[in-house]
This record gives structure tokens, sequence and C-alpha cells, in this order.
């Protein structure tokens, strides 16, 4: 009975181990912060006329010469940067959790489809996800947001932007997903309930939906919680080397080249505060990720 | 042993043997005797505790499992495990699967030769003179070649011939046989069995033989010692307690071990308590005739399934997009028909092609050649899905791994209630009551419907597995080896019960196995299979009693009745 675990088991797994339960809470803590900035953070960075430039280039609550308003001071424009470190990371976050739904929901489906089936469908589908893997994520998604700048008009690229770079994370991702499901899909095919299934005349999708899926989909969740980590650091590089978010709605990645830009002028907050807020969360949700692979996996059970 | 003086101290004396395992004693205050040359059984159910025997008398209970004893001697004298070369040399053990005892990547004679010269001071010629011996002794023909060969290269029986010359190699006083013939194919079972019993008498060693297989028990062992509940129930010569069991326990054993020789209606076990019958007998339901197919006439008296050349290939090395490399014929030609209400037994060895066939006439996969038709419905290679949906209709399987045939995510009543949602052949309204009927019909109460599969041992899901099968009101059932995994009592209850079944709903079986003896009990016609051709096809009685194929012959002669009165150890 080599079953994933159990929910119950799940949960008893969780609440015994420190390093579950703290990087869960920083976690949810973080995005929770992020979703609710309008409410969490305490002022508007990027509605015109609600910063001054009087305030630019304020230090940190905490040094002399800061300003009790602006607890992690301010940047060149008089923006808040903890106020646009939360709303930077709502972006981030976005753009990590969509990439990863859809990359999940693709890739699981292709990886049924081509476990289950087999032959050249199988084949074919399994050879386009070798030649995806062979190309470093960051290069199709450089070359994907490069082409959408190109060929959408200048005030479109800045709305699409979210768009553009969850189809360049998620373009990468799906193979993943493709690849583990169909191993797992071909165990499980063969096994005999399967078999009996078959027998009795269940349709082939309803086999893979009532039978199959539920059997497949642990790893599924460990891949995406590992990739939502793996997304928004995708996210941030990309933004980071100007392909991604434009400095009007800017994410931590947009953040961090703003702030790189002007770290050589003395104002390191504004670059220092945004990329500690990035790793702090990728942490977080990795730790979870690694805790929650290995409480599901049989083998170190 | 009839020849060991009384008097003399046995060579293996145990008594007050306790395992525990946590709170729960997998062995209870066992006394234990092997006298020099003896082979002693014991034999248990799963769960028994007699493997835990096993480990303790090799001091390799797992922890947190503790052993103790009031006492234990090898010839008189304490075993003692902080002294080395007690284990391989003092006492030795053969493995239950020759497939992970030896280590793959040492060549035979680096494992004989190492075996050697840790528990003898001998010389690294003299030990690969020795190893070549040993090859020799346990009959491993051109040995001074193969010596050099890694286990690999060895078949099944062959390998487990090399585990049994490492068990001897130094001459141990005690050798544990757990399980040493379950994962050897049928045909080469006897053989490793005899040569366990030459090397114990020639060399005087004792032999716990800890087995769940009666039929090597009347082969070799000497005595027997029946457990369960890690008790020792019964203790006695191995004649004596074949014929005359004393504890009730020994006695159900023994009744449900199926005999090779004679045909019995049913086996004398005690049925599962009858669940609490609610009166909502499925039986109506399950005989309900008017189904679409059954009309014409032609469907009730012609045979039921119907193979005509069937054949069946597969690629074993497919090429980059799965097509060329070698091909295996895996059923070659194969013609035979079944009638209504008629049991048809398919035997022969692992890879003889009688699962492909199982698999075939399930539709699970299309011939290559030939037809298979059921219920006047054929199918061919070119059948397209939609027909083979059809094709299915009436015919249900069960399986041999009563583990991965139950989907682990669903709940048992889900389990059961598919082939009745998927074929509507009842209202949903119907299907709780007609699911809950069928579990009392296979001896499961109907509360059982709510829980998950894992709530269930092996025989209850293989009853469980049955329900499902019956729920898709079937007239052909396949059989696939459904109580090789099963242990001697449970397989005979099911056993049972599939035969009441088949007599109370007419339904027709193809069950397929590699154990003579059960089919022989369930099948009133039997085809053996060998390298995916029939080569016999003949009434139950007249295959038994007289084979007429030279294979089917020496199948027959690997059957226990023709040693169930062992001589006595001195008249060898």
């Amino acid at each position: 009975m080599i079953a994933a675990a159990a929910p119950p088991a799940l949960w008893r797994a969780f609440f015994r181990s420190p390093k579950a339960m703290v990087s869960a809470a920083g976690a949810l803590l973080l995005i929770g912060a992020a979703f609710l900035a309008p409410i969490t953070a305490p002022h508007e960075p990027f509605t015109l006329g609600t910063f001054n430039l009087m305030d630019s280039e304020l230090p940190p609550a905490f040094m002399a010469g800061g300003d009790p308003r602006f607890l992690l001071g301010t940047d060149m424009q008089g923006r808040d940067v903890f106020s646009a470190i939360l709303y930077g990371m709502r972006i981030s976050l976005t753009v990590g959790f969509l990439a990863v739904t859809i990359s999940a929901a693709v890739g699981t489906l292709i990886g049924l489809v081509a476990g289950y089936r087999g032959g050249l469908l199988d084949a074919v589908l399994m050879r386009l996800a070798d030649v995806i893997l062979s190309f470093p994520t960051i290069l199709i998604a450089l070359l994907i947001a490069g082409i959408a700048r190109a060929a959408l008009p200048q005030a479109a690229a800045g709305e699409a932007a979210i768009a553009v770079l969850v189809f360049a994370i998620a373009i990468n991702e799906w193979t993943q997903y493709a690849r583990t499901v169909r191993g797992q899909t071909m165990v499980e095919a063969r096994l005999d309930y399967v078999k009996a299934a078959r027998v009795t005349g269940v349709a082939d999708g309803t086999i893979l939906r009532r039978h199959v899926l539920p059997n497949v989909v642990s790893p599924v969740i460990v891949i995406a919680t590992i990739n939502l980590a793996l997304a928004i650091l995708a996210e941030a590089t990309l933004s980071f080397l100007g392909v991604g978010m434009p400095p009007t709605s800017p994410s931590l990645g947009t953040l961090i080249r703003i702030g790189n830009e002007n770290l050589f002028s003395g104002v390191w907050w504004v670059v220092v505060f945004p990329a500690a807020a990035l790793v702090l969360l990728v942490l977080c949700v990795n730790l979870f990720g690694d805790w929650l692979r290995d409480a599901l996996n049989p083998r170190l059970n | 042993m009839p020849s060991t003086p009384a008097s003399t101290e046995p060579r293996l004396c145990v008594r007050g043997l306790t395992v525990r395992y946590g709170e729960a004693d997998a062995v209870k205050e066992v006394d234990l005797d092997a006298h020099a040359g003896e082979i002693v059984a014991i034999v248990g159910e799963s769960g028994a505790g007699k493997t835990s025997i096993g480990a303790a008398l090799l001091d390799l209970v797992d922890p947190p499992g503790r052993w103790n004893a009031e006492r234990a001697t090898l010839d008189g004298e304490p075993i003692d495990f902080a002294r080395c070369h007690v284990r391989g040399r003092d006492i030795s053990v053969i493995f239950q699967d020759p497939q992970t005892a030896l280590n793959p990547l040492f060549s035979v004679e680096a494992q004989l030769t190492q075996m050697l010269r840790h528990h003898e001071r001998v010389g690294e010629r003299a030990a690969k003179a020795r190893a070549v011996e040993m090859l020799e002794e346990v009959g491993i023909a051109d040995a001074a070649a193969r010596v050099r060969q890694f286990p690999h290269q060895f078949s099944g029986g062959m390998r487990q011939r090399v585990v049994i010359a490492l068990a001897i190699a130094c001459n141990p006083r005690l050798v544990i046989a757990d399980e040493p013939t379950s994962a050897l194919d049928v045909s080469v079972r006897g053989q490793v069995l005899d040569l366990i019993k030459r090397l114990a008498r020639e060399r005087g060693t004792a032999v716990l033989l800890i087995t769940h297989d009666m039929a090597a028990v009347a082969r070799i062992a000497d005595r027997v010692a029946v457990m369960r509940y890690g008790n020792i129930v019964e203790t006695a010569s191995t004649a004596d307690l074949m014929e005359h069991p004393q504890h009730p326990y020994a006695q159900m054993l023994i009744d449900a071990v199926p005999p090779g020789d004679r045909t019995i209606s049913r086996f004398k076990v005690p049925d599962l308590a009858p669940a609490a019958h609610s009166g909502r007998s499925p039986d109506t339901w399950l005989r309900a005739e008017g189904r679409d197919s059954d009309t014409g006439a032609g469907a009730n008296s012609g045979p039921v399934l119907q193979l005509e050349g069937v054949t069946k290939r597969f690629a074993l090395s497919p090429g980059l997009f799965g097509r060329g490399g070698r091909i295996l014929t895996a059923v070659d030609d194969v013609s035979f028909c079944i009638g209504r209400g008629e049991a048809f037994g398919l035997v022969g060895e692992s890879g003889s092609g009688k699962s492909t066939i199982a698999q075939l006439v399930g539709a699970l996969h299309a011939p290559d050649g030939g037809t298979i038709t059921f219920a006047g419905k054929t199918l061919r290679k070119t059948s397209k899905s939609q027909a083979l949906t059809a094709y299915r209709d009436g015919l249900q399987m069960i399986f041999q791994d009563p583990f991965s045939s139950l989907n682990r995510r669903m709940r048992v009543g889900d389990i059961i209630a598919e082939p009745i949602l998927t074929r509507r052949t009842a209202s949903r309204g119907e299907v709780g009551n007609i699911v809950g009927g069928l579990l009392e019909r296979v001896g499961l109460p109907a509360n059982a419907m709510h829980r998950y599969p894992h709530a269930f041992s092996g025989g209850q899901r293989q009853r469980i597995a049955l329900a499902r099968a019956l729920a898709g009101r079937p007239r052909l059932l396949i059989c696939d080896e459904p109580t090789s995994a099963l242990d001697v009592s449970i397989q005979a209850q099911l056993l049972n019960l599939l035969m009441d079944l088949k007599d109370d709903l007419g339904l027709s079986l193809l069950f397929i196995t590699h154990d003579l003896p059960v089919v022989r009990q369930v099948a009133d016609r039997i085809g053996v299979m060998h390298r995916g051709r029939l080569v016999e096809l003949a009434g139950a009685d007249a295959l038994f009693d007289t084979p007429k194929d030279p294979y089917t012959r020496t199948l027959m002669d690997e059957l226990p009745h023709r040693h169930t009165h062992p001589h006595p150890a001195g008249a060898l």
C-alpha cells in the first residue's frame, strides 16, 4: 500500500514540523499582505498626485533624517518604498500564481493523455517537451517578451505585460508537469483497477478523470508549490532585465531594477528592501514546497 | 527424526521464544526442536509469526522489535550472537527471493569465496576450488565455468541453487529456509526442495523450513509445527499431521489445501461469518434476463466465448517512435471455446501467454490474428472502440493482486457501483441497495461500502473485486490468478464462493492459474499453455489422470500428491 499520505496524516505531519509551520505562516503573511495591498499599504505609490517630490529619497523611518510616514523610506520620486513593495509583490504573486495554474493545468492534461494513449501522440508531445526543456527558461521568456514588446503598440504593451509574462513562464514550465504526470499515468494505467474499469466499458475520459487523475495529483501539487517560487523568480529576472513589468506598474523585479540604477547615489534602501522581500517570499514558498515534497513522498516516510 | 536417538541433545533447542514488536507479541513462548539432518517445517498463514522465529534465531529482528528466549541452544551450547561467525557458519539462511538475495555486482565466485574466507582460514585458491565444488554439489552443470558468472546470468531456479550453495558453504549446523520456493516457477520448485532435502540428509544439517506451502511441507519435511497468532498449535510428524491433524486450526488448514489427485465439490472451511442479512439478495437482479443482447436463441445455446486462431505479438525493444525492434509472440494460434455455465481452466508457467489471453478476451489488447467471439459479438484486429464497448457487455474480470485492483482513492461503494452506473443497469435510487446486496453476497457487511480499500485485508479486497465484477452482471468472468496472492484458507473460501456463484448464476468462468490443484477443483475443462501455444485441452479429470502432451506430463510430475506419504527419513 504505497499511497500518498492521507490528508489527516498530512495535517499531523504539518503540525509536527516547525519548518513547515514557519514557512507556511511566512508565505501566508506575505501573500495576504500583498493581495490586501490597497488596505495594508499606508500610501498609494502609483497614483499620481498622492506623492510629493519634496519627500524624495528620504531614508527609512528608523534612521536619522527619516520620516515616520515612510517606514522604509522613499524613492527618487518620493514614493513610499514599503507600499511599493506590497503592490509590487502583489503583481509578482499574480504572475506567479497565474503561470503556475496555467502550466499545471496544461501540463497535467498533456501528461495524462500522453501517458494513457502512448504511441505516436505520446512520442510527439514528449519530443516537443524535450525541445522546450533544452532551452533555458529565461531565454524563451526573453524571446516571447521581446516579441510581444515589438509587436504590441507601446500603450498596449504595458497593459498586456502580465499576460505576456504569464505566457512566457508557463510555456516552459508545463513540461515538468507533463513529464511527471505522464510517467505516473503510465504506472497507474497498468494497474488492475484501470483494467477493471476498461473491461467494464468506462469511457477513457472518465477513467482518466475518476481513476487516474486522483492518483497522480500529489506530485503535481508539489511541483506547483516549488514552481511558484521559480515563477516569481523568473518574473523578477525578466522585470529586472527590463522586459517585464513597466515602471508604471512595477513588480518586485522592476523595483529592484529601478533601485539598482540609483544604488551608487547612496539610496540603498530603494533596492535592498524590495530585494529582501523577494528573497523572503521565495524562501518561504520554497521551504514549504520542500517540506510538502518530503511529506507526500511515500519512499521517504 | 526416527533415526536420532532420543537421549542425545537436539541440534536446535528453543524454549519460550518470544518476539515482540511494540505492544504486540508476534511470537509467544514458542518451543521448538530440530535434530541433525531433520527438516522441521513451520507452517501458518501470513501474520502467524513464522518468519519472526527465523529472524529471532538469526538475531535479525528489526528494531524496535525485540526477542528473548528462556533457552536457545545449538548442540547444547547457547547461541551467542556476540561471538562472531554465528551467522553464516553456525546458522545460515536461504531467502525467499533469489533475485535480491545475491549481490548483482559480484560474480558468484566472489560471493562464495568471500563467505568461505570470512568464516574459515582458507587461502584464495582453496576457496575458489571449494566454490566450484559447492556449485557442483547444488547441481549446477559446468560449475567451473559458471562460477565466474554474475547472478543475472542464472535463471530463477539456478539462482536459488546458488543461494543454497552460499547457505551451506561453511557447513552450518542449522539452515533457516524462509519460503525458499515461493518466488520460483512451479516447474523448478520440486527440484529445489529435493535439493534442500538431499543436502540436509547428506550433511546432517538441521533445516527449519518456513513456508505457507503445504505441498512443499508434504514433499520434504519430517516434522511440522503449525503456527497461528504467534503460537504453535500443533507439532507432529508430517504424515501424522496430513492424515490426522489434532488441532481444529490444523485440520482446517489441511482441508483448505486443494488436493491434486481428486476433485472435491467444496472445501471444508468455515465461510466468513455470514453478514447480518438484510434480505436484499441481488440474485434476481443478477439473473435479470431480457438484456438486449439476450434476444436470439443463439446466445443461449452456443458457446459463450469462442477463440479461433488467436495470435498476439509484442514488440520487445521499441524503436524511437515505438516501432520496429524485436517481436515476441505471446499467444500463438490459440483456439478454444467456453460453454454457458462452464468453468474453463488455463494453466501454464509464467510467460506462457495465459495472462495475455485473459487480456485479449477482456479486450484490453486487440489480437494480431484470429477472432474472439463473446456472446455473438466478434472482436478482431480492426475493431473500433464502439465495437469494443459493445463486446465487453457481460464480461468482467478479477485480478491477482488485491492491492492494485481497487482504486485506493475511491470508496468501496463507488467502486462497486461503477459497472452499474456505466451500463445503466439500475436506476440511481436502486444502486445503494444492489451494492449492499452484492457485498453481502460475497460475505462482507453492507456497510463496507462507506470505507476505503485500505481498511480491508487481501482476501476481503478480493471479495470486493468480485462484487464489482458481479455488478457488471457478467455471463463470463475472467479470473486471472485470483487466489495466488492469498493465504490457503482464504483461497479455499474464495474458491468456494466462486463455485457457488457459478452454480447459482450460471456464470461461465475463464480461470487462469499456475496452480494445478486449484484448477482441478474449479475447472470443468482445462487447457495447458506452453510458450504461447495451447499444447493440450481436456476434461479436468482426464487431464490429470491421463496427460497426453509431454509438457503436461512434466507439470503433473510436480504435483504434491505423489509425495503425500513421505518415507521415514531412515529409509533413505
